[in-house]
């Protein structure tokens, strides 16, 4: 193989994987916090219908991503309302923030379909760019990958380097305690439910302005599980969420090379490669308690409600 | 500010056990209505073409049964799962395996006919339903996998796997290429129980069936006492013998086997034929019916129903307003939220704190 031929590779891969990335680093937050949110599947369509329809109004995708961020912020509200301040159960509350992000979009979006999209163009740093096998890799993609990078180590800093990355980990680990300490528990997880949407809306934004610029419903296709599937299998920790979002992105991509190959296997069974390989990695991943109990918050998926 | 905070009751209150649904369905109907005053049409117009409309006729109350059946088939599983602390959100999956399970004779052998081959694939129906369920049941009792993700990874394998079937070895040898299999013959079709009115078909009376036997199980023997025990407390439950491992397959197995035979009576009665898209989503809707029937086989019969209502109301605000068949799966996301949100009022008092005044000096004592 030739060195483009790789690069071009490495960058399907890449743009495959950086909404998982995302979506994931924004839902570890959340369950650093002590909250499961399984609504990720339903800010990120949300995110991805707004991003495009923004984006189509305005005629610029930088105000579509703008739009997605603040959406996704903004969807996880009621879910953060009904499970904080309610303190209702965090798995069916999650799981209908997710149903109704579907059905939202898909009404939303009903006027989008069909319609060529926006796309937002890549950076390409002049010179640079040509550099053999890896100046497109690192000098030309699109500006959501270079905040995805950015991200991730914004993410790391903040939970292992900062005063209120320790907080947000006090509060996941025992609120009970951090409660006793004066911590306002619930506006640390409310903080950090609204950041788990934010990146969730950014990653849809992903899918519908650089990924597919176009819409589709249900575009999403259950990368927001996935999201979720990776914080498991990286046991809470950003850089684990990196090189897993890179793998998934390409046992992904695989699908698409293998049939342009040829390989006499049905597509649906490649297409089905992405999900039997969550369950492969979370099983080998559950089978090693040691590991996983390390690093799991302990207060996750407990309702808080303060003695008064 | 002006905030919300918890108060906890002493005791689960009866008077919200009993009037929290109905109080969430009205909070859902007052939501739609202002959707409907955005989207510019009239609210009380809006809520009458969504849940009056398809009331007023025969024919349409005999799809509304045909609607009811599945949710309320799989509702009444899953409430078994989630009672428990099993988290089965991949009823749809379940739904679909047992479609195919349940097609093998009609499709596969269309020469054997008789009055064995319905009652055949039903079991086979089940059965499908519940070896699929199997999977995340075995992963998390062995490996502790997390099963929510598990058996929502299946529902995409599934959907995938009738794709191909239908597409492929399945696909109708004389249906002009069609991704459709043969339609079933007549001994492999669910009959309809009033033919003269509507296709309304024998589905409805497993719904019903079921619903009976699984809330006489829950709340007559031993081993509904059992699932509720390990549900709100493995530890309590490990005292009393009860063996969290074994719950979590005889749930998986309830629930995938409802969920299968739901699959096969819609495909047997109502479609009769497998295609590639074969359920509307009614492994996730039925999510909500569980919770909306507070997770009891009896009350979930009546939330299938408002759940079926809203499908069809769905299509007939489409024809008759004009407005999306989307907004259904609106309401239905907005009937969960309100659902859940009410629940709290059982355990909790609410109350709502006002911003206080400089605080005075305390009075010294």
């Amino acid at each position: 193989m030739s060195p483009d031929v790789i690069q071009a590779i490495l960058l399907t891969v890449v743009t495959a994987a950086t909404p998982l990335l995302i979506a994931a680093m924004g839902e570890l937050v959340v369950e650093r916090s002590g909250v499961l949110n399984l609504g990720v599947e339903g800010m990120m369509i949300i995110g991805a219908v707004t991003g495009f329809g923004a984006a189509q109004i305005t005629g610029s995708p930088w105000a579509g991503v703008l739009a997605a961020i603040i959406c996704g912020a903004l969807f996880s509200l009621p879910f953060a309302v009904l499970t904080l301040s309610l303190a209702t159960n965090q798995v069916a509350t999650g799981l209908s923030l997710t149903l109704l992000g579907l059905g939202v979009a898909g009404m939303i979006g009903e006027q989008f379909v069909g319609l060529p999209g926006v796309r937002l163009e890549a950076v390409n740093v002049p010179f640079l760019v040509d550099i053999p096998l890896i100046g497109r890799l690192l000098f030309g993609q699109d500006p959501i990958f270079y905040l995805s990078i950015g991200l991730a180590v914004g993410v790391w800093w903040f939970i292992f380097r900062t005063r209120a990355g320790l907080t947000l980990r006090a509060v996941g680990d025992s609120h009970g305690s951090a409660h006793a300490l004066g911590i306002n528990v619930l506006r640390v997880r409310y903080l950090a439910v609204m950041f788990g949407g934010a990146c969730a809306g950014l990653a849809g934004a992903h899918l519908s302005l650089v990924y597919i610029p176009q819409w589709v419903e249900n575009m999403t296709a259950g990368r927001g599980w996935i999201a979720l599937a990776l914080v498991v299998f990286a046991s809470w920790l950003p850089l684990r969420v990196v090189i897993g979002a890179y793998l998934f992105g390409a046992v992904t991509i695989a699908q698409f090379h293998a049939q342009a190959q040829g390989v006499a296997i049905p597509s649906q069974l490649l297409s089905a490669l992405p999900y039997l390989a969550t369950i492969v990695v979370l099983v080998l991943i559950s089978s090693n308690r040691r590991m996983t109990m390390r690093n799991t918050p302990a207060s996750l998926g407990k309702p808080f409600v303060p003695d008064r | 500010m002006t905030r919300i905070e918890l108060v906890r009751r002493p005791q689960h209150s009866a008077l919200f056990s009993v009037l929290s649904p109905f109080i969430a369905v009205l909070i859902t109907a007052l939501i739609g209505g202002i959707m409907f005053a955005m989207l510019g049409k009239s609210p009380i117009g809006g809520l009458h073409a969504y849940f009056i409309e398809p009331l007023t006729e025969v024919w349409s109350i005999h799809e509304l049964i045909i609607k009811a059946t599945p949710l309320i088939l799989i509702a009444v599983g899953l409430s078994v799962c989630f009672l428990s602390n099993n988290w089965n959100i991949g009823a749809e999956g379940q739904f679909i395996m047992g479609a195919i399970a349940g097609s093998v004779m009609p499709v596969l052998y269309p020469g054997i006919t008789g009055p064995m081959v319905l009652p055949l694939m039903l079991v086979m129906g089940m059965a499908g339903g519940a070896a699929w369920a199997t999977v995340p049941a075995f992963l998390k009792a062995r490996f502790g996998t997390n099963e929510i993700l598990s058996s929502l990874m299946l529902v995409y394998v599934a959907e995938l796997f009738l794709d191909w079937l239908v597409r492929g070895p399945w696909r109708n040898p004389e249906g002009f290429n069609f991704p459709e299999t043969r339609s079933f013959h007549a001994d492999a079709i669910l009959p309809e129980m009033l033919s003269a009115s509507g296709r309304a078909h024998y589905g409805f009376v497993f719904a019903i069936l079921a619903a009976l036997i699984v809330w006489f199980m829950l709340s007559r023997t031993l081993k509904g006492y059992e699932i509720r025990v390990l549900g709100e407390s493995p530890r309590a439950g490990r005292f009393a013998g009860f063996s969290a491992k074994r719950m979590v397959f005889f749930a998986f197995i309830v629930s995938g086997a409802l969920a299968g035979l739901a699959g096969i009576i819609e495909v047997s009665g109502a479609i009769g034929q497998l295609r590639p898209a074969i359920s509307p989503g009614y492994g996730f809707t039925a999510i909500i019916v569980a919770f909306l029937g507070r997770l009891n086989p009896l009350g979930i019969v009546a939330a299938g129903l408002i759940l079926a209502l809203s499908y069809l109301g769905g299509e007939a605000a489409q024809i008759s307003l004009g407005v999306s068949d989307k907004v259904a799966n609106v309401f239905q996301g907005v009937l969960l939220f309100s659902v859940l949100a009410c629940d709290t009022l059982i355990r909790y008092r609410i109350r709502i704190v006002r911003p206080q005044p400089a605080a005075a000096p305390e009075p010294a004592r």
